[in-house]
């Protein structure tokens, strides 16, 4: 290299040195955020982080995130969380998606004393005999919406539902919240495989039936293929969901087809409070979309660190601790506390799918759930 | 179960093996005429879905997006049979499906930076929308009619071209000795980019019709993918008779081993396990079948030993 390339190539590493914040890493809150931002279900990852980030940017938090994409892929998740903790040494983790992936890092990364905020997987175990002091869920546990359809069901005077979810881990856990409240009796109950697209067999047997209603639990592109091929085979019988299936991001792919279901969730975008409304309009403008409940429970969990970064130091783990639990923060749901076992207690809605326009969107028709908590509250120890 | 009702999962189980062979026929005549083993042929599957979707949406007639899904898909496998493809006949198996794994990652990245994460909408036409009355009382949705009409159509038009035609014959000359044909004075390697860019061709119309009652969403191929080699391997590796064997066996196998397999279970092990282990015992069924076909026949049901 000669001179002159030498020179330069000094002056940009020194210009590239200036551009870092002076003095700012001392005081900065660091964040781990773990999330899917590649391969199927990203979509889901993308929201959780720009609903984290805008609550961050509208706050002027000294917050530093790092993010990291999964890839859905277990194993890769507890790489990165590795990395995070042991060199970029974050003090806070965030971020993941999915239940399987939870339970890869969580356990591990609460154990070496990092504080985790789960922004959308709460699989049982960690709710139950598992919960930890350093684990907090900002979304709810994973059969709170199956059991605001259960509810929901009786309530429209459903008595002759057929269920049907993909035979894993949090699709047994579906039908299991859905059974808890439901009183009617079951027309069938259906196992589908993961990453199942083609649903026709399975749509007859529903026909075949003679059932009043339906209850699904397929997340992503599943319940897309479901809903377009059960609206093309002509049955007509009531369904219902969690939110998973009718999320801002999926509806327009299903288009029509969804029109008029009624659906489970802990946030809708026209929940009727300032908070909320101001988060709506705000997002959309600086995204160019609609949120998704995954981009507010991003934007919670982000509000939930701020407000305790405002009342402790993170080197006082009990202080911080002790204020997050306090969960003073204004939710996009409105009412939110925790629970003994860090997760929410909170209203459940029941939406039903619209078009607005061009725009295929959901709104609130009925609360399923008051002040719910979970069923695992009493196996954790905590108080 | 009443006989309507078996009747009815016979059709969605031929509509399901019809959809298949259309990506099994591509996959096969590009392992038989080039060896070459490609596993990013699901990515053409999803090329020619994304396209669909994107054309029907500008223009909103969903001919035209089956069109362009063909051409897209058709331009796609050219593309990449140039460029990369063509440098792999001559290497071994592994290094074919290194490369081709790449192209599978360059192409799910390059269409999320086209089209974003979240799911594309492409419907049935309104003209194909909702079930029609067939006899016997059975209600079929209209576009899985079509969808088995154009799969038979293609199928034929398939046979006649290998059996009937003059590419045909260069295809199969190409299978049975590579050095020769070429020695005859036949371009081999325009050959090969036809043949390529056909396999492609039929992959896309497969993820553009499938794309209408699925989901058109980034890596939709792969899944289909490992099933189109399993009806390959079932079908004997080169054979399009095979294929259309193989696609129809594993398509009826799949259906009616997902309704049928919970319905029996339930005398061995009582109604609430029978759901699950009877749809775990039916997700092995197709690979329990392609197992029992290698043992009776190695080389799969029309392959040459």
């Amino acid at each position: 290299m000669t001179r002159t390339g030498w020179r330069i190539l000094g002056a940009a590493a020194l210009a590239l040195g200036l551009m870092q914040p002076v003095g700012a890493a001392g005081e900065n809150l660091k964040v781990g955020m773990i999330t899917t931002l590649s391969g199927g279900g990203a979509g889901l990852g993308i929201d959780v982080r720009d609903g984290f980030l805008l609550a961050v940017k509208q706050a002027e938090a000294p917050i530093e995130v790092v993010i990291e994409d999964d890839q859905r892929k277990p194993d890769i998740a507890v790489q990165l969380a590795d990395k995070l903790i042991q060199s970029d040494k974050v003090d806070v983790m965030t971020g993941i998606i999915f239940s399987n992936l939870a339970m890869a890092v969580i356990p591990s990364a609460v154990a070496q004393g990092k504080i985790y905020l789960s922004p959308n997987a709460g699989p049982s175990q960690l709710a139950g005999a598992g919960c930890h002091p350093n684990y907090f869920n900002v979304a709810w546990q994973n059969d709170n919406l199956h059991e605001a359809a259960g509810a929901y069901a009786n309530s429209a005077g459903h008595t002759n539902t057929f269920i049907l979810a993909p035979n894993y881990p949090a699709g047994q856990d579906a039908l299991t919240g859905f059974k808890r409240f439901y009183e009617g009796e079951l027309a069938g109950e259906l196992y589908t495989a993961l990453g199942q697209t083609d649903y026709a067999a399975e749509i007859a047997q529903i026909r075949a039936s003679g059932a009043d209603s339906v209850f699904f639990f397929l997340p992503g592109g599943m319940g897309i293929s479901f809903l377009k091929q059960y609206a093309d085979s002509g049955v007509d019988m009531p369904v219902i969901g969690p939110a998973f299936s009718f999320d801002q991001g999926i509806l327009q792919a299903v288009g029509d087809a969804a029109l008029g279901v009624r659906n489970t969730s802990q946030w809708s975008g026209d929940l009727d409070n300032p908070v909320n409304a101001a988060f709506v309009e705000s997002f959309e403008a600086e995204y160019g979309r609609l949120p998704s409940l995954y981009a507010s429970q991003g934007f919670d969990t982000a509000n939930l660190l701020i407000s305790a970064m405002g009342k402790a130091d993170i080197a006082d783990l009990d202080a911080f601790r002790a204020a997050l639990k306090e969960a003073d923060f204004d939710s996009t749901r409105g009412a939110f506390r925790f629970n003994t076992n860090q997760h929410p207690v909170q209203d459940i809605y029941v939406r039903e799918v619209i078009r607005d326009g061009d725009v295929f969107t959901n709104r609130i028709v009925a609360t399923a759930l008051r002040e719910r908590g979970d069923a695992y509250a009493a196996e954790c120890p905590m108080e | 179960m009443s006989g309507v009702l078996l009747l009815e999962q016979l059709l969605n189980g031929v509509q399901f093996g019809v959809m298949l062979f259309l990506m099994a026929a591509g996959l096969t005549l590009v392992f038989g005429v080039m060896g070459l083993i490609n596993l990013a042929h699901g990515s053409l599957y999803m090329v020619g879905a994304f396209a669909a979707a994107a054309v029907s949406a500008a223009t909103g007639s969903f001919l035209l997006g089956l069109g362009a899904a063909l051409a897209a898909a058709a331009a796609a496998g050219a593309l990449i049979e140039v460029a990369v493809i063509r440098r792999l006949y001559a290497r071994d198996h592994l290094d074919q499906v290194l490369a081709t794994f790449a192209l599978i990652l360059i192409f799910s990245e390059g269409t999320r930076w086209l089209f974003g994460s979240f799911p594309l909408f492409l419907d049935v036409p309104g003209w194909l929308a909702g079930p029609v009355a067939l006899p016997l009382g059975i209600d079929y949705p209209k576009y899985r009619l079509a969808v088995i009409a154009v799969g038979l159509a293609v199928a034929a038009g398939l046979f006649w071209l290998i059996a009937g035609t003059r590419l045909g014959v260069q295809i199969r000359a190409g299978e049975a000795d590579r050095e020769m044909i070429a020695a005859l004075g036949v371009d081999i390697t325009r050959l090969y980019t036809l043949v390529f860019a056909l396999g492609a061709a039929l992959a896309g119309l497969a993820g553009a019709l499938v794309g209408a009652i699925q989901s058109v969403q980034v890596g939709m191929g792969e899944p289909v993918l490992i099933l189109a080699f399993v009806v390959i391997v079932i079908g004997g590796i080169g054979s399009i008779r095979g294929a259309f064997v193989g696609a129809l066996l594993v398509g009826l196998t799949d259906t009616l081993g997902r309704v049928l397999l919970p319905l029996a279970m339930v005398h061995v092990v009582g109604p609430q396990a029978a759901a699950t282990a009877g749809s775990a015992v039916a997700s092995m069924a197709i690979y329990i079948l392609m197992a029992l076909v290698l043992v009776f026949r190695p080389a799969g049901l029309f392959g040459k030993v």
